[in-house]
């Protein structure tokens, strides 16, 4: 099932042309009408109108999230507010907040997109979708409710939050298709076990999650919780929001909608681009935007490039689900660790449960990284050994896979604080 | 069928086209609109061969046009509709239509009387005025006959230069309408046009021209809502005073 067929499935050669066609239209509204771009592009004696193919795209200057920040609010808008009909922000949590805008056409297309990544998933005009996402200034919740309003499916706008409503409305309503952050629908799953809830009774098939990183063991996990198949997407509120990127039912990675993004995996040290298919910071810029086009906009997500046709039939490259973000990534004793590899490995011991924290500190100069892991509570009453030899297994796996030595604590099952929006797994107590 | 790259033209040391990459896919009506001066004709002319690029690549179901001498071209399928008409007036019109199938002249008699039929119920104003000079025509009636003189190859796309031109407002209407019924026909029509709301209203996709450059693309549903084209093209606002 596809959305938009003439496009999803565009051979390689239209599409670069497409590209390259938006690419030229895009250099040029932004050249004219975004002073932050003009300043670069004539500091740069850069020459956008002369593009002759898309690898010329190397020549542009990058945009990171701290040109967002200095142009707060309207700086980097490409039209007059008059022409804006949306504005969405960041939360500001991690710094200045940032400002996005929407032209009646950014919603349109933004609308398609999502209703394709929808689409894509599985999900249908007949289908009860839960969107669980926030609501408001947080591109999620409306981004996806426009999509899915978009492709005929029945809205509940829920928004994130008050988790036993939540179950109440989808056994209620009737809910097929849950979309929210990966950490929430574990949430959800634990607080059904909770109220004694088979999730086998729920109507429930689908779900698409995104918003944070997550693992395949995660993937795993809440489809054995919950009883449904659980998709992959993408996206970030300094392009558009969700809609980005998105998995098909083959479950392997997401496709890029190329035809409005123009994507480069780099290297984050050297920006110059990785190998074909190794890992890199993704760079993507707008192809189609009005409001707020965005060149080579650093999205600090670490991913990769999958190899191959997809069998679904799409044409779309498709991206591994993101790695980790290089700003996300922890250095302890020296060495790189991302959160999702300890994830991963967690997921994969027998008797932990999917929560978990990692606290790192620094004493006498030197670097402790203590992994909290939730068990099951029976754990607790058994024998001292059991628990010795469980901790014993989970510092072996995380010492052969990362290379460092990490301390492990068991705890009881709820005592971690639970997130209805995205997860903070990581305490950094390090003052450096 | 028709690729555009970073296409370069231009008239003596006066370079018009700046980089300019479009294409246009079978069955589509694309419409490249602009003001005058845009660089809308030199467009049209250079994929015809008439004007000779700079740089560039225009692919035209797989040949390059740009190598290929203008007289050639209709032969491969690309014609094109000229501004201001340009039937010769000194001719009948079942002779300017005849002149339009000279392509085909290999292909036997009974090819090109077959065609003339058709264009003769395509336009059946053109059957009632066959033997008339078609300088004696009407703006409209001559407009019909350099559409059906194009037809006359059989083209696979037919490039239309301001066809609405010097037409009354009834009579661009009409034009209009044919233009949509040789898409459902099967034909595919790239449209040159000043009058920015008739083109977008009748075509797929369109493409804005501004001093040699293209300056925005995309579905004619978005064009039209957009605010930067209806401000320049459309007149739906009174320009504002710096």
């Amino acid at each position: 099932m596809y959305w938009q067929e003439d496009k999803e499935c565009m051979s390689r050669g239209a599409l670069e042309q497409l590209q390259l066609e938006r690419l030229q239209s895009t250099l040029y509204r932004v050249g004219t009408h975004v002073p932050f771009y003009r300043q670069q592009f004539s500091e740069m004696k850069l020459d956008y109108e002369g593009f002759n193919s898309l690898e010329d795209i190397r020549k542009l200057p990058f945009t990171t999230k701290q040109d967002l920040r200095d142009s707060y609010p309207y700086g980097l808008f490409a039209v007059p507010l008059r022409e804006v009909v949306r504005v969405h922000s960041s939360s500001g949590t991690t710094g200045q907040a940032t400002v996005v805008g929407y032209t009646k056409n950014d919603i349109k297309n933004w609308s398609d997109l999502v209703a394709r990544v929808l689409c894509a998933a599985g999900v249908t005009a007949d289908d009860v979708i839960q969107i669980a996402f926030g609501y408001g200034l947080f591109t999620g919740g409306f981004g996806i409710h426009y999509g899915a309003e978009r492709l005929g499916a029945s809205v509940i706008p829920i928004s994130a939050g008050n988790t036993k409503r939540q179950i109440q409305i989808m056994q209620d309503f009737k809910t097929t298709a849950l979309v929210c952050t990966p950490s929430y629908a574990l949430n959800i799953a634990d607080v059904l076990f909770d109220m004694g809830i088979n999730p086998a009774g729920l109507s429930l098939r689908v779900g698409l999650f995104g918003a944070e990183p997550w693992s395949e063991a995660m993937r795993r996990e809440i489809n054995e919780k919950l009883g449904i198949r659980a998709t992959d997407n993408y996206g970030l509120s300094e392009v558009m929001g969700p809609g980005v990127a998105g998995e098909c039912e083959e479950c392997n990675g997401l496709h890029i909608n190329e035809d409005h993004f123009l994507v480069e995996i780099l290297d984050p040290e050297t920006l110059e681009p990785v190998a074909e298919g190794e890992v890199g910071e993704l760079v993507i810029t707008t192809l189609t935007k009005e409001a707020f086009p965005m060149i080579r906009y650093r999205t600090r997500d670490l991913t990769r490039l999958l190899p191959g046709p997809c069998p679904c039939g799409r044409t779309f490259r498709r991206m591994h689900r993101i790695l980790g973000r290089t700003d996300d990534m922890l250095i302890i004793k020296g060495v790189n660790v991302f959160p999702t590899q300890i994830e991963s490995i967690l997921f994969n011991i027998d008797g932990t449960e999917p929560h978990y924290r990692i606290i790192v500190e620094r004493e006498n100069h030197q670097d402790r990284a203590t992994v909290m892991v939730e068990v099951k509570e029976s754990l607790f009453s058994d024998q001292m050994s059991k628990q010795r030899a469980l901790i014993d297994t989970i510092k072996k796996q995380l010492n052969s896979e990362l290379g460092i030595s990490v301390e492990v604590k068991l705890v009881e099952e709820k005592t971690l604080e639970r997130f209805e929006g995205k997860g903070q797994r990581v305490i950094d107590k390090r003052k450096i | 069928m028709l690729k555009i790259r970073n296409l370069q033209s231009g008239y003596g040391k006066i370079r018009v086209l700046k980089h300019v990459s479009m294409h246009v896919d079978p069955g589509e009506i694309v419409t490249i609109i602009g003001a005058n001066g845009a660089g809308k004709t030199t467009l049209l002319s250079t994929i015809a061969g008439l004007v000779k690029a700079t740089t560039g690549e225009a692919d035209f179901k797989g040949t390059n046009t740009l190598k290929v001498k203008a007289d050639a071209i209709p032969a491969l399928g690309c014609v094109m509709v000229p501004e201001g008409r340009q039937v010769f007036a000194a001719m009948t019109v079942e002779e300017n239509l005849l002149l339009g199938g000279h392509v085909l002249q290999k292909q036997g008699k009974q090819v090109l009387a077959d065609l003339l039929q058709h264009q003769y119920e395509r336009f059946p104003i053109l059957r009632d005025r066959r033997e008339q000079l078609a300088g004696t025509l009407s703006g409209g009636e001559q407009q019909m006959l350099a559409i059906g003189r194009a037809l006359m190859s059989k083209p696979s796309l037919v490039m239309m230069d301001e066809p609405s031109t010097g037409l009354a407002p009834l009579i661009v209407k009409e034009i209009f309408q044919i233009i949509v019924r040789l898409r459902e026909e099967g034909n595919t029509v790239l449209l040159v046009e000043q009058n920015a709301k008739a083109a977008l209203g009748i075509a797929d996709r369109g493409y804005v021209m501004e001093t040699g450059k293209i300056i925005l693309q995309g579905p004619a549903e978005d064009l039209l809502a957009n605010q930067d084209v209806q401000r320049a093209y459309l007149g739906r606002e009174r320009t504002e005073k710096q």
